[in-house]
């Protein structure tokens, strides 16, 4: 019996051969893909390896005018369809994303730097549940409690972010369509792949030309969009900072605007608490997707009591995390999605150590090549810490304690962002009556990071205003009818 | 782990002299002075959410195990399955036929690793040890009136004796169940450790004790818990999860419940204790799925047939016939493994 060697994983990674990417991608405008008017393209690259994977064509402003043009022309037909016209283009285009779902999870890997156990068993479901889901609503809107006869607004401009590059896309385009609007939707420059892959989608499912058009471009792209004026609604998933900017430009505007911006949640870990499964929760609210996630649990709030015990069993599991390769399927922890946001969160880890918090990282050998960064846990931090006030958007958990209920209210809502909480105790009086107290809009009770097409979810305070999701989702895209028929 | 729990034990009681002289063990002696602190110590153990249970468990079975760690896996499997007949219809061939399995399972190729044990009735004890032949296969008895365990007390321990005086070299104990679901923790403690006592031969070496819980009749997984802190507690060398002979028998969540339970009594009082699923692991990729949660929970050091085992009979031939795809490359059929 040779028994001796570790049980040390091999390599399993998912085949690349499911998904062909072209050396080069343009515009999807009116139905057709073309070239930027200027010409400009860009890279996009591999971020766990620096590849480039293929060539973009680059959105101008010129751009953002013929494709929110075409979106015009397209309105005018498409929101006169009935419901349960819409309602098939949606569920067609649910059931192609179902059965592409391999070759986009591993498009969304490739070019997002996240594990393909998570573009497969998270994104992806979800992206196909929005679509459902929202199908399920098309024909239904005059029961969705916003007034019988509600309208679509018009021409949708939506602005999303890298971290989620495929399911934010869901979130802004299923409901944009189900109630009769139609769309030019501008993807992160990082990660522009999987939204041309839908406009493919979109071409199979033969929706009509003008429906959905995506511009990849960088931010002069963005804020072209949201400041046209043939524009009537604006969405916007990203950083506070733009998301403030947004707000400044539409001001004044009729434009109806949802944002959905930062945040620094706190997962808050009471004396009774699951300690186990508490653990795998703080794991999945703040190294899930690398810490790159708005709702993130950033902040672990842990009872003074159980905190050491707590803190050692976060720490044991950490050593099992596996980091690397995003395409093998056994990989825990990916690559950050840029050279530049490696740099900000390296900066501001740096920053917490020389504030005086206590840094601590699992045994971790990085990649020599791509943007990687290792988990990493700040022990000892308090309220004044920049580690605990500021969106790190990296897979950096700060640890702070407390000793009352009261207190951890406190301390939960002492940010300026209000996305996300988390409760973690086996009290059920004591989630109820935490949870009315916290000023996040979504309060998660012994779980973490969990989303549902069917749950609206959008923040308080500088994480932004608006909820997407749900019913509630429906409210941004359709404007009440008024008693005379006008709008 | 508890937050009411005593302070670690005596560093002197470590792992191999696992008493029968439990009371003390790990320095928890202060919790079983009573029922009521008993009860209390039990209930102050962390809560389990079964959700978030079955989530890592799940989330755990779907590591990939390719290539040489598969390899590695299925010939670790085989090395901790307990090979076991219980029936009413055993007969000492039958036995016989078991034993000569667990010593080659692969006539085929020598080079397969040996199962760990034999687990058969206590008297078949007997017979199975003659049967090994002096082979480094264990062999392991279930007593105390198993498997309902519904027996007086000297009943079972009578039980206990004769498998032990057959040669058993380790004892697959039954809770009482009907005792726990009351909340008489105490007398389940009092009868583990009565149990324990019984294990110890004259020469004052004593055969190993698993101790099973019927995870499927304790209903919640805060009994899993519990029941697993007593069995400990009380000198259990093994917790098991169940008879196999019920509806629900080992499952990845129930398993992985355990494996934390073991993991933390090891980090409180030092004292490593094994852990065997039983019932219902029928094919490798379930297994290999066992063995993932092992590694990443309890970690390496349970990696070992010494401190995990799997209760199965059907499993052996689905790794053997794995075990022959990844030698020849083809897979080749239940025929080119033996039937019993």
């Amino acid at each position: 019996m040779a028994l001796s060697s570790a049980f040390e994983y091999a390599p399993a990674p998912e085949s690349r051969s499911v998904v062909d990417i072209a050396p080069s991608y343009g515009l999807f405008i009116d139905g057709e893909f073309t070239e930027a008017a200027d010409g400009k393209v860009f890279k996009t690259v591999s971020p766990s390896t620096e590849e480039v994977l293929s060539e973009v064509a680059r959105a101008g402003t010129a751009d953002v005018d013929r494709a929110v043009q075409a979106a015009r022309k397209a309105f005018t037909k498409w929101s006169a369809l009935p419901g349960s016209e819409r309602a098939k283009y949606l569920f067609r285009i649910a059931r192609i994303i179902q059965e592409r779902s391999r070759e986009l999870a591993v498009l969304e890997t490739l070019d997002n730097g996240k594990p393909i156990k998570e573009t497969r068993d998270t994104d992806l479901p979800l992206v196909a549940a929005h679509f459902f889901y929202y199908a399920g609503w098309a024909d239904k809107l005059d029961h969705a409690g916003f007034g019988a006869n509600p309208r679509p607004l018009g021409v949708a401009g939506q602005v999303i972010p890298w971290n989620f590059p495929l399911l934010m896309l869901a979130w802004k385009i299923a409901p944009a369509l189900a109630t009769g609007n139609t769309v030019v939707l501008k993807p992160a420059e990082t990660t522009p792949l999987s939204a041309l892959f839908f406009a493919d989608i979109c071409r199979q499912a033969g929706l009509p030309k003008g429906v959905v058009n995506i511009l990849p471009g960088y931010g002069d792209a963005g804020a072209a969009l949201v400041e046209h004026p043939d524009v009537n609604k604006v969405a916007f998933t990203g950083s506070t900072a733009v998301g403030k900017a947004i707000a400044r430009s539409v001001a004044g505007t009729e434009k109806k605007v949802t944002l959905e911006l930062g945040g620094k949640g706190a997962n808050i870990v009471f004396d009774d608490a699951p300690v186990d499964q508490a653990v795998e929760g703080i794991v999945t609210g703040i190294f899930f997707n690398q810490g790159q996630v708005c709702c993130a649990g950033s902040r672990l709030l842990v009872q003074e009591s159980v905190q050491e015990e707590v803190v050692d069993a976060l720490k044991r599991r950490l050593a099992t995390l596996r980091l690397g390769d995003p395409l093998d399927k056994n990989t825990d922890i990916g690559a950050i999605n840029s050279a530049e946001q490696l740099a900000r969160i390296q900066k501001l880890a740096d920053t917490g150590e020389a504030e005086g918090a206590e840094r601590w990282s699992p045994a971790c050998e990085l990649p020599t090549s791509g943007y990687w960064f290792a988990p990493t846990v700040f022990t000892g931090v308090t309220q004044a810490h920049t580690v605990a006030r500021d969106e790190i958007f990296g897979p950096v958990l700060s640890v702070l304690s407390f000793r009352t209920p009261d207190e951890a209210v406190a301390k939960a809502n002492n940010t300026q962002y209000g996305l996300s909480a988390g409760i973690w105790t086996e009290k059920g009086s004591r989630i109820l009556a935490v949870a009315n107290k916290l000023r996040a809009g979504v309060v998660w009770a012994n779980t973490f990071n969990k989303l549902d097409p069917t749950s609206p979810f959008g923040g308080y305070k500088e994480s932004g205003y608006g909820r997407e999701g749900g019913r509630h989702g429906l409210e941004a895209y359709l404007a009440p009818s008024s008693p005379e028929g006008k709008r | 782990m508890p937050t009411t729990a005593p302070s670690p034990g005596t560093p002197g009681e470590g792992p191999a002299s696992r008493p029968g002289d439990a009371p003390s063990a790990g320095g928890l002696a202060d919790v079983t002075a009573s029922d009521s602190a008993l009860r209390r110590f039990l209930h102050g153990l962390p809560g389990v959410d079964a959700v978030g249970l079955e989530a890592r468990a799940a989330a755990l079975g779907t590591r990939s195990i390719k290539t040489t760690a598969k390899a590695y896996a299925i010939d670790l499997a085989i090395s901790m399955i307990d090979l076991t007949t219980l029936e009413g219809a055993d007969t000492p061939g039958k036995v016989r036929a078991l034993a000569a399995k667990a010593v080659h399972p692969d006539p085929t190729d020598r080079t397969t690793p040996m199962t760990a044990a034999v687990c058969v009735y206590p008297d078949m004890a007997a017979t199975a040890k003659a049967a090994l032949n002096g082979a480094d296969v264990k062999v392991a008895s279930v007593a105390t009136a198993f498997p309902a365990g519904r027996a007086a007390l000297p009943v079972k321990l009578a039980d206990v004796r004769d498998a032990v005086a057959a040669g058993a070299d380790e004892i697959d104990m039954v809770i009482d169940r009907g005792a726990f679901l009351s909340g008489r923790y105490l007398s389940v403690y009092e009868e583990i450790q009565a149990v324990r006592a019984e294990c110890v031969r004259p020469g004052g070496t004593a055969a190993r004790l698993k101790v099973i819980f019927e995870t499927g009749e304790l209903s919640t997984y805060d009994n899993i818990r519990r029941a697993s802190w007593i069995g400990m507690m009380a000198g259990a060398d093994f917790i098991k999860t169940s008879t196999g002979k019920v509806a629900v028998n080992a499952t990845p969540a129930n398993t992985l419940l355990m494996l934390e339970a073991v993991r933390d009594f090891r980090a409180q009082t030092g004292i490593q204790v094994g852990v065997k699923p039983a019932g219902g692991i029928r094919s490798t990729k379930d297994a290999i799925k066992f063995l993932v949660l092992v590694n990443e929970t309890a970690g390496a050091d349970w990696l070992d047939s010494h401190w995990f085992r799997f209760g199965a009979s059907s499993l052996l031939n689905d790794l053997l016939m794995q075990r022959q795809k990844l030698s020849t490359g083809r897979y080749s059929g239940p025929d080119y493994v033996t039937v019993d």
